[in-house]
C-alpha cells in the first residue's frame, strides 16, 4: 500500500513541475488559468494520498480546503477579472521562452541540490519530492520576474504559494489546521484585492501592462 | 489574561464598528477613542506582566513575555498618538477633497485592522499565527497605501504587494522548515511543535542543517519586510504615496515588528547551531542598508521619500546592532527600536502638516515653516535634530552605544557606520533647516493641527537620552539577557 502511495505522490509531484514549466512557455492567460487549476488538482491529490497512507485525518480538511479555494473559487474569480477586463490576449514575455526553459532547469538542479541533505532527515512518506517543492517555489519565482501584465504576475504570485504548500505536505505532512487556515484566508483575501487593483490600474492607465508603473523611480 | 485579551479585541471590535460608521463625522473621534482603550488595555496588561511574570492565553497560543511586552505597549501607544494626529488631518484631506466618505470608511476601518494584527504578531506564540498576521498586516496596509487611488499611490501598493507578498512567501518556506526540523524532536506533534515557547525548550536539539536554511529564507522574508537593502524598493514608494499617518505607523511600528520576528528566530537559530551564522547574515544586510539608504537619502527631492530612506537607515544600524549580539549591543539595539519609533512617528506628523500647508511634498517648495506655524516649525527641527542622533536625545545614547561596542568587537564596521551617519547628517540637516526658516511662501492650515503627539514623543525621546527608568532598564536588560544569550 504505501509503496503504491510513494509512487503516486512521486507521479504527481513530477506532474507538478511539468506544469510550472507549461506556465512558463504559456502565453495565453486563458491557458494559463487552466494550467492553475491543474495545479491544483494535483495538489488535492497528493494531499488526499497523503492523508490516506498516514491516516491523518485532518489532511482531508486541508484537501478538501484546497479543492474549494485552488480548483473553484479562485480560477472562478481569474475568469470573471479577464472576462470582464477583456484580457485573453498574448502576452509577452520579457526574456525569450527557450531562454527561460534552459535557466528553468538550471533552478531545478539547484534547489534539488539544495534539498537533497535536508529531505533525508524528513519523516514524511513524501521525502523524495521536497527537491520538486523548491523548484516550483523558483521557477513560480522566475515566472513573477519575467511577465509583464499583471494578470500573470498574479498567477506566478499563486503558483508560488501552491509550491509551498506542496512543500508542507512533502516535508511534514501538512501544518496545523489554525495555520493552514490562516493561509488561505489571507490568500483568497489577497486575490480579492488584487483583483480589486487590476480595475484600477485599467481605469488609470488603460492598460494592465505593469510596464507603465515606472513612475516612482529613483532619480 | 483578560488584558491580553482586550489588547486584541478592542482593535478588531474597532474595525468592524468603523466598516458600518467610518464615514461619519464622529468617526475621527470613535478611532480615537478605541486607540485610546487599547492603550489602557495595554498598560493593564503592562502592569500585570510586572508584577505576575510572563502570561498565557488561549492555550498558550498568545504569550507576553519580556522582549514582546515593551513591544505592545509602544505599538499601542504610537497607535494612539496616531489616531489623534489623524484627526485634523484627515479633516483637512477631506476639505482638499482627496477623501471622500467611502475612502475614510476604508482608512478609518482598514487603520483598526492593522492595529490589531500588529498586536496578533507581537503577541502570538506560534509562529505559523504570527506568518498570519504579518500578511494580513501587508495586506491592510496595501489597502491603507493605495486609498487615494492616483496612479502614483496604485503603483506604490501594487510594488509594495508583489514584493512583500513574495517575501513573506519566502518566510514561509522558512516556517515549513523549522516545523519540520522540530516534529523530528517534539514528539507530540500537530500543533504544538509551532509553539515558539516549546521550540525554545529544545532548540539545541534542532537539526542545524535544516535551521541553517530555515534562517536564510526566514531572514530574506521578513527582511523585506524590514526594509533591508537590496529588498527595500517598495518602503520609500509605500511611504511617499500613502497617506501620511500611515507613513508614520509604517516606519514607526510595522517594521520594528518584521525586526521582532527575526529576533525570535534568532533566538532559535543561535540555539541549534554552533556558528554564529544569523549575527553575521544581520550584520551583513544591516551594515549595507545603512551605507545605501544614507547615500539614496541625500539624493532625495520629496521629503516624505527622504524620511523613509531615513527610516531604512535607522533599521540597517538596528539590525547591524542586534547581529552583533552579546547583551550590550542588544540593549542598545531594543532601545533604538523604541526612540526611532517615538521620534520617526512625530516627524511624520509634523512632515504631514507642512506638506499639507505647502501644498507639495517636494522639499525646495516648502519653505519658512517656522512663520506659518511655529509648532510644525519647531516639531520638525527638533524632530530632525533628534533623528540624526543630536545628544541629549535618546537616538544619540543608543548609537553612540552600538558605535562603541561595534568599536571594540567589529572594527572593520565602524568607519563605514560613521561615514554613513555622517552623510545622512549632513543631509537631513540642511535639507530641514531650508524648509524650517526662509521666507514663508505658504499659508496655514483652515484646522489646528493636533501637534501635542509631536511633543510628547520627542520629549519621551528626550527621556531616554537623560535617564532610562528602572523598570525600564530592567525589562531591557531581561529582553536582551533572551535574545542577546
Amino acid at each position: 500500500m504505501s509503496g503504491l502511495s510513494i509512487q503516486l505522490i512521486d507521479f504527481l509531484a513530477a506532474l507538478l513541475l511539468m506544469l510550472s514549466f507549461a506556465m512558463i512557455s504559456q502565453r495565453r492567460i486563458l491557458s494559463l488559468i487552466h494550467l492553475f487549476t491543474l495545479q491544483g488538482i494535483t495538489l488535492v491529490a497528493t494531499t488526499a494520498i497523503v492523508a490516506h497512507a498516514t491516516g491523518q485525518e485532518h489532511l482531508y480538511l486541508s484537501a478538501g480546503l484546497t479543492f474549494a479555494l485552488k480548483v473553484i473559487l479562485i480560477p472562478l474569480l481569474l475568469h470573471r477579472i479577464i472576462d470582464r477586463l477583456n484580457v485573453r490576449w498574448d502576452v509577452e514575455t520579457l526574456i525569450n521562452i527557450p531562454t527561460l526553459m534552459i535557466i528553468g532547469i538550471v533552478l531545478v538542479i539547484v534547489a534539488f541540490d539544495l534539498a537533497l541533505p535536508i529531505a533525508k532527515l524528513s519523516t514524511s512518506i513524501a521525502r523524495g519530492t521536497l527537491g520538486i517543492a523548491l523548484a516550483c517555489v523558483l521557477l513560480s519565482l522566475m515566472m513573477m520576474i519575467t511577465r509583464s501584465k499583471a494578470v500573470p504576475q498574479v498567477i506566478g504570485f499563486l503558483s508560488l504559494e501552491n509550491g509551498l504548500f506542496f512543500a508542507a505536505t512533502a516535508s511534514t505532512n501538512g501544518m496545523p489546521m489554525v495555520v493552514e487556515l490562516g493561509i488561505a484566508l489571507d490568500v483568497l483575501v489577497g486575490v480579492l484585492i488584487l483583483g480589486v487593483f487590476m480595475f484600477h490600474i485599467r481605469e488609470q492607465f488603460e492598460s494592465l501592462d505593469i510596464r507603465h508603473l515606472e513612475r516612482l523611480k529613483e532619480d | 489574561m483578560e488584558a491580553l485579551h482586550a489588547v486584541l479585541f478592542i482593535p478588531l471590535l474597532g474595525s468592524l464598528v468603523l466598516a458600518w460608521t467610518g464615514h461619519r463625522d464622529f468617526a475621527r473621534d470613535l478611532n480615537v477613542g478605541f486607540s485610546l482603550a487599547t492603550f489602557i488595555a495595554a498598560c493593564v496588561l503592562t502592569a500585570e506582566v510586572i508584577s505576575q511574570g510572563p502570561v498565557f492565553g488561549w492555550h498558550r497560543e498568545f504569550f507576553i513575555d519580556p522582549l514582546n511586552v515593551f513591544l505592545v505597549t509602544l505599538t499601542a501607544f504610537v497607535g494612539l498618538t496616531t489616531a489623534i494626529f489623524s484627526r485634523p488631518y484627515m479633516r483637512i484631506e477631506q476639505d482638499h477633497g482627496k477623501m471622500t466618505p467611502r475612502r475614510l470608511r476604508l482608512y478609518h476601518s482598514m487603520y483598526q485592522l492593522f492595529n490589531c494584527t500588529m498586536l496578533i504578531a507581537l503577541t502570538t506564540n506560534n509562529i505559523g499565527i504570527m506568518w498570519v498576521a504579518m500578511e494580513a498586516a501587508t495586506l491592510a496596509t496595501v489597502l491603507l497605501v493605495s486609498v487615494y487611488r492616483t496612479a502614483a499611490s496604485l503603483e506604490a501598493a501594487w510594488k509594495y504587494f508583489i514584493l512583500c507578498g513574495v517575501g513573506i512567501a519566502q518566510a514561509l518556506f522558512g516556517i515549513i522548515l523549522l516545523y519540520m526540523a522540530a516534529e523530528k524532536v517534539i514528539e507530540v506533534g500537530g500543533d504544538d511543535a509551532l509553539l515558539w515557547t516549546n521550540l525554545e525548550a529544545v532548540k539545541d536539539r534542532l537539526d542545524p542543517n535544516i535551521i541553517t536554511l530555515a534562517f536564510a529564507f526566514l531572514f530574506i522574508g521578513y527582511g523585506t519586510k524590514i526594509g533591508l537593502a537590496p529588498m527595500h524598493n517598495w518602503l520609500p514608494d509605500a511611504h511617499a504615496e500613502g497617506p501620511t499617518p500611515v507613513s508614520a505607523v509604517l516606519s514607526g511600528l510595522l517594521l520594528n515588528i518584521a525586526l521582532y520576528a527575526v529576533l525570535r528566530f534568532k533566538v532559535l537559530t543561535d540555539g541549534a547551531l554552533e556558528s554564529p551564522l544569523a549575527g553575521n547574515l544581520m550584520m551583513g544586510f544591516g551594515l549595507f542598508s545603512v551605507v545605501l539608504a544614507a547615500f539614496f537619502l541625500s539624493r532625495q527631492r520629496d521629503i516624505k521619500r527622504m524620511f523613509a530612506y531615513s527610516s531604512i537607515e535607522h533599521m540597517g544600524l538596528i539590525t547591524f546592532a542586534f547581529g552583533m549580539g552579546g547583551p550590550l549591543a542588544t540593549f542598545a539595539g531594543l532601545l533604538h527600536m523604541t526612540v526611532h519609533s517615538l521620534i520617526k512617528s512625530a516627524i511624520f506628523f509634523t512632515v504631514g502638516h507642512a506638506a499639507q500647508t505647502a501644498g507639495t511634498q517636494l522639499m525646495e517648495e516648502i519653505k519658512g515653516l517656522i512663520k506659518v506655524s511655529p509648532t510644525i516649525g519647531w516639531g520638525m527641527m527638533l524632530g530632525a535634530l533628534a533623528i540624526v542622533g543630536m545628544p541629549p536625545f535618546g537616538v544619540f545614547a543608543s548609537e553612540f552605544l552600538i558605535l562603541t561596542t561595534a568599536m571594540r568587537e567589529q572594527p572593520w564596521a565602524t568607519p563605514l557606520l560613521l561615514l554613513a551617519l555622517g552623510v545622512a547628517f549632513a543631509a537631513v540637516f540642511s535639507r530641514v533647516q531650508s524648509m524650517v526658516f526662509g521666507d514663508a511662501t505658504i499659508r496655514p492650515l483652515a484646522h489646528p493641527p493636533a501637534l501635542l503627539p509631536v511633543f510628547i514623543h520627542i520629549g519621551l525621546g528626550l527621556l531616554l537620552g537623560l535617564y532610562i527608568p528602572p523598570y525600564l532598564d530592567g525589562w531591557y536588560r531581561q529582553a536582551a539577557g533572551m535574545v542577546g544569550g
